[in-house]
């Protein structure tokens, strides 16, 4: 004999968990040189990064704080759908990512939630995938994408076209050198933003060569 | 029979009259009788409070209430349409207070009521909180929030909140496992079916509103189906099974009946070759499944569907009175009245015996302390009892002058000659009851079948469905629940919230992975005046968080809106069970926070529940945290027990299975003493159970090496078998010692072929309970018929007397 007692969704943790993917990013490596350079080209050169290993520095501009916070970790992609970041400053802080699982742990505490119960999310997430995994028709589900700039040094813009995502995020720009994602920036509907810097550690290429 | 009744004496007019007006008086009760189907009968009637609270979760609780919706076939994306669209509907419905298809419909109104009530819900609110010293932990909390990924969302309420109620009133809620989504709606684990779960307003108990509510689901899924769609629909769930198996048992019970009633009539009519004989014949039989209803109608209130078809098969016993009159009062040529007389003296007195011997069995089981046994009993002697005075009383008077039957000596002389012959097989007979013994032995262990769903009319497949919605719902496995009773609802919110701190301990040192409490949405009024009484006036509260907010990166004029909503909590009233009214919390708070029922007197109680949740792959820590709820029961008087669903489930079965079989023992002990005081000789009545018992061990070794678990029924059934047996027996061992004549050899022969028809059809239904039955009783008679015979005493083999 079950009873199904009602199952309290956690809907409330829709915020937390906007919040978590605003600040994902992730990154790069080495690439093949390309006659044209463009939007797809740049996707083909992504989509050979299999792995990356960087460190970030993230700061953030609040407009009631009176200056930004900054934080500062490690991250680590393994295609096609494996995200981890862990913030080693000021505060230990993990975030996992893998397939539709997403699980948060901050000191003893831990939370896991499906991706897939939250939408606006699993879109938000799937551009950052589908940035690193170079999967354009992903990104253009959910993002108007325009490209600036040249191979040494270029500009990704995603501007959400889902009314609840634009919302929340005006605009997301990433920009890199030829296949290493360099930067992440993103400008929140209310101004506020945050910007994250990314280093590589050991560029998988390098290493396996 | 017009003929007939011009002879009919003044005393046998008086019998005939006493008969209709008896039957009227029936048909008057049975008019007026409720007919039930649910299986609560088969539950017990003073449980202990643990079973209580089973029993009216199963019969009343909010799972009981619970609709489990699948959607087959066709596409991902047409079962989410069918699904919202389902949904929707049902959600305007009144007769369901809640639909989840993974759809977020409520999560607005969730937000709103903690985050807008949050000083009076969070645990947190304590004087100490909105001290300097508070203020700066929440503060450099805040900090290291908004640093870290969830920053975004403290952002936005940290100027409303910076003491963080929010964030601790999230933390408290249990995130349970969630289903898949598929195209924005609740899928099944691969992705196959789209799954809901609706609850209905109705109580589970209401068989009616519950079968209203089922059709309605199916209507409105069909309404938006397109003619091409291959998308279908399957609902389970407890009222789901409730309304099937009341379908189930109305149309077993129907065809059982009305097969029964003609195969008995086809077997009858070759033997009697008269039409007038038949109908005859069947007054015993209709006046005493009449009786049988209307006494358990009058004793318990309502007839329970079981019973019916229990009654059915009955009648192939309850048959055999009247056979025994035709057919042996057939032999020789004397006049009709003198054959009456003759049959009379000769073997009316055997018959009353027989009677008389299934009557004290049956008895047994009125003590039963669960009414569909004792409704069992109770129809079996009212309706052999009223069979049996109609044979002799009523009967005789209305056969007409020149009434007889065809003749069938011939079958007679045969079955003599067989019977003659039986003796000779007592070795063999002998050494297949030493065999059967052994196998009962043998498999002593495994013979009882201990798992109170044996009793379920459910189908196997219905029950896989069930399961794997339930798996595919998230819906929990809540085997332990701590319950705690009240006089009012502050009383038991009062109580939830000091059993809830008990269990947080339990949480907290990971003995416990979850558990819900029915304060964590509508604390007591006590606590939440409490809590308004912490929170410090504006002046106060703008000076400590000045004092608080030095040295860390706020701008001053942030924390305007905090104000205003200190002060607002300070006098806004104190949350009631309406509050929640079109949240998500309001379904949580029904199924947690028992009302008393308002039929019920006076003492009627409030009641809580706190379901727990286990760590996976381990067992909450029992022995401890009932220490932990005594002590708190002995210095709050909290009244909390730990129940754990499934041992009292099978605490129930298992005394339910032990009282039937100290009952069953106990009515044949009641035989043995009937048969003692009547006939006063051991040896007889040795002789008289040898054949009956040797046919219970015999059908019991054969279900057992048939690989049938015996339940309840199958008990009820070997009852039945020596309750008939005794009939034969004692027709065998016929007092007088002189040779069985021919004549009742072969009515024998045809009562036991009825009841053999009558309880065989039963073998054949899909309710596991008469199924049982069937099982049981139809080899047992034919095997009592038989040893009987066998082990018949010389006498009535024309031999010498022992």
């Amino acid at each position: 004999m079950s009873f199904a007692f009602h199952a309290f969704r956690p809907a409330l943790y829709r915020p937390v968990l906007m919040a978590c993917t605003l600040c994902w990013s992730l990154v790069y490596a080495p690439s093949i040189q390309a006659a044209e350079w463009n939007i797809d080209q740049l996707m083909h050169g992504l989509a050979q990064i299999k792995s990356g290993h960087v460190s970030f520095v993230e700061t953030k501009t609040m407009a009631i704080l009176d200056r930004p916070l900054v934080a500062s970790g490690d991250m680590i992609y393994t295609a096609p759908d494996k995200l981890e970041k862990r913030t080693l400053k000021p505060k230990p802080e993990t975030m996992q990512i893998n397939g539709n699982q997403l699980l948060v742990e901050k000191g003893k505490q831990k939370h896991q939630v499906q991706l897939q119960d939250f939408p606006e999310l699993a879109a938000f997430i799937d551009s950052i995938r589908g940035t690193l995994a170079g999967d354009r028709k992903a990104l253009e589900r959910n993002y108007l994408l325009s490209l600036e700039g040249s191979e040494a040094s270029w500009t990704l813009q995603l501007i959400p076209t889902n009314s609840k995502m634009k919302q929340v995020v005006a605009q997301i720009r990433i920009s890199g050198v030829r296949d290493e994602v360099r930067s992440i920036s993103i400008t929140q509907a209310d101004g506020d933003s945050s910007r994250m810097l990314i280093e590589k550690i050991v560029p998988p290429k390098l290493a396996a060569q | 029979m017009t003929a007939g009744m011009q002879h009919i004496s003044r005393s046998a007019k008086l019998a005939v009259m006493a008969w209709l007006a008896f039957l009227l008086a029936c048909g008057l009760i049975i008019s007026r009788s409720t007919f039930t189907t649910d299986l609560s009968a088969f539950l017990p009637r003073s449980p202990t409070a643990e079973q209580q609270l089973l029993l009216d979760q199963i019969r009343d609780g909010v799972a009981s209430r619970i609709i489990l919706v699948n959607i087959d076939g066709a596409d991902a994306k047409e079962r989410a349409q069918l699904s919202k669209q389902l949904a929707s509907r049902l959600r305007q419905d009144p007769a369901f207070v809640s639909v989840q298809n993974g759809e977020p419909v409520n999560t607005e109104q969730d937000r709103a009521y903690f985050f807008n009530n949050r000083y009076l819900l969070s645990s947190a609110v304590t004087p100490a909180r909105f001290e300097v010293a508070g203020l700066r932990d929440a503060l450099n909390e805040s900090v290291d929030l908004l640093t870290s990924p969830a920053g975004l969302m403290v952002k936005s309420i940290l100027p409303q909140d910076p003491s963080g109620e929010m964030m601790h009133l999230l933390g408290q809620l249990t995130s349970a496992k969630q289903p898949a989504l598929s195209e924005g709606v609740w899928a099944s684990r691969d992705g196959k079916r789209a799954v809901m779960l609706v609850q209905t307003k109705a109580s589970g108990a209401d068989t009616d509103a519950q079968e209203a509510a089922i059709n309605r689901i199916s209507k409105n899924f069909k309404d938006l189906q397109t003619a091409a769609s291959k998308a279908s629909l399957q609902m389970t769930g407890p009222s789901v099974f409730g309304v099937k198996a009341r379908e189930t048992i109305h149309s077993e019970v129907t065809w059982l009946s009305i097969l029964s009633t003609v195969l008995i009539a086809v077997l009858l009519l070759a033997v009697y070759r008269s039409v007038l004989a038949l109908g005859l014949g069947f007054l015993p039989v209709i006046s005493g499944a009449l009786a049988g209803i209307a006494a358990v109608s009058l004793a318990f209130g309502s007839v329970h569907g079981i019973t019916l078809g229990f009654g059915t098969a009955l009648i192939g016993e309850a048959v055999d009175y009247s056979i025994y009159l035709f057919v042996q009062s057939r032999q020789g040529t004397v006049a009709h009245a003198q054959r009456q007389t003759q049959w009379l003296k000769q073997f009316w007195p055997t018959i009353r015996l027989g009677v008389l011997t299934s009557i004290v069995g049956f008895a047994s089981l009125l003590w039963s302390g669960f009414p569909g046994l004792a409704q069992l009993g109770l129809y079996s002697i009212a309706g052999l009892i009223t069979a049996a005075l109609v044979t002799r009383f009523v009967l005789p008077h209305l056969l007409p002058q020149q009434f007889s039957i065809r003749e069938v000596s011939n079958l007679g002389m045969i079955l003599s000659k067989l019977v003659q012959k039986a003796n000779a097989i007592k070795w063999p007979a002998l050494i297949v009851i030493a065999l059967a013994t052994a196998v009962v032995v043998q498999n002593r262990q495994h013979i009882w079948n201990d798992k109170i769903s044996s009793l379920s009319p459910v189908s196997q497949t219905d029950i896989q469905l069930d399961a794997s919605l339930r798996m595919d719902t998230g819906a929990p496995d809540t085997r332990y629940i701590v319950v705690t009773t009240g006089i009012s609802r502050e009383d038991v919110l009062q109580n939830s919230e000091r059993i809830g701190n008990v269990l947080q301990t339990h949480k907290d040192e990971g003995l416990l992975a979850s558990y819900e409490a029915p304060s964590r949405y509508l604390p007591s009024l006590a606590s939440q005046k409490q809590r308004q009484a912490s929170l410090p006036d504006v002046e106060t509260l703008k000076r400590n968080l000045a004092a608080a907010s030095v040295g860390l990166p706020f701008k001053t004029d942030v924390f305007a809106p905090f104000y205003n909503a200190i002060e607002k909590a300070k006098t806004q009233p104190l949350l009631e069970a309406k509050d929640l009214v079109n949240t998500s919390m309001q379904t949580a708070l029904d199924a947690l926070l028992i009302q008393p029922n308002q039929q019920e007197q006076q003492g009627a109680r409030w009641s809580a529940l706190l379901p727990l949740t286990a760590n996976p792959n381990s067992s909450i820590d029992a022995q401890r945290l009932n220490a932990d709820l005594q002590a708190l029961n002995k210095n709050m008087n909290t009244k909390a027990i730990l129940v754990d669903m499934k041992q009292e489930s099978d605490h129930l079965y298992a005394g339910y299975l032990s009282e039937a079989i100290k009952l069953s023992v106990g009515g044949l002990l009641a035989m043995v003493v009937l048969l003692l005081a009547v006939t006063r000789s051991v040896t007889r009545v040795l002789r008289l159970m040898v054949p009956l018992l040797a046919a219970v061990i015999t059908v019991t070794a054969g279900l057992s090496l048939f690989g049938q678990q015996l339940i309840i029924l199958h008990l009820i059934g070997l009852l039945l078998v020596v309750a008939v047996g005794s009939n034969y027996a004692l027709f065998f061992d016929s007092p007088k010692r002189d040779a069985i004549s021919p004549s009742t050899l072969t009515s024998m022969l045809v009562a036991n072929m009825t009841t053999v028809a009558g309880f065989g059809l039963l073998a054949f239904s899909k309710v596991s309970i008469l199924q049982a039955m069937g099982v049981t009783v139809a080899p047992g008679v034919v095997l009592a018929l038989l040893y009987a015979a066998i082990f018949a005493p010389a006498s009535s083999q024309k031999q010498q007397p022992i």
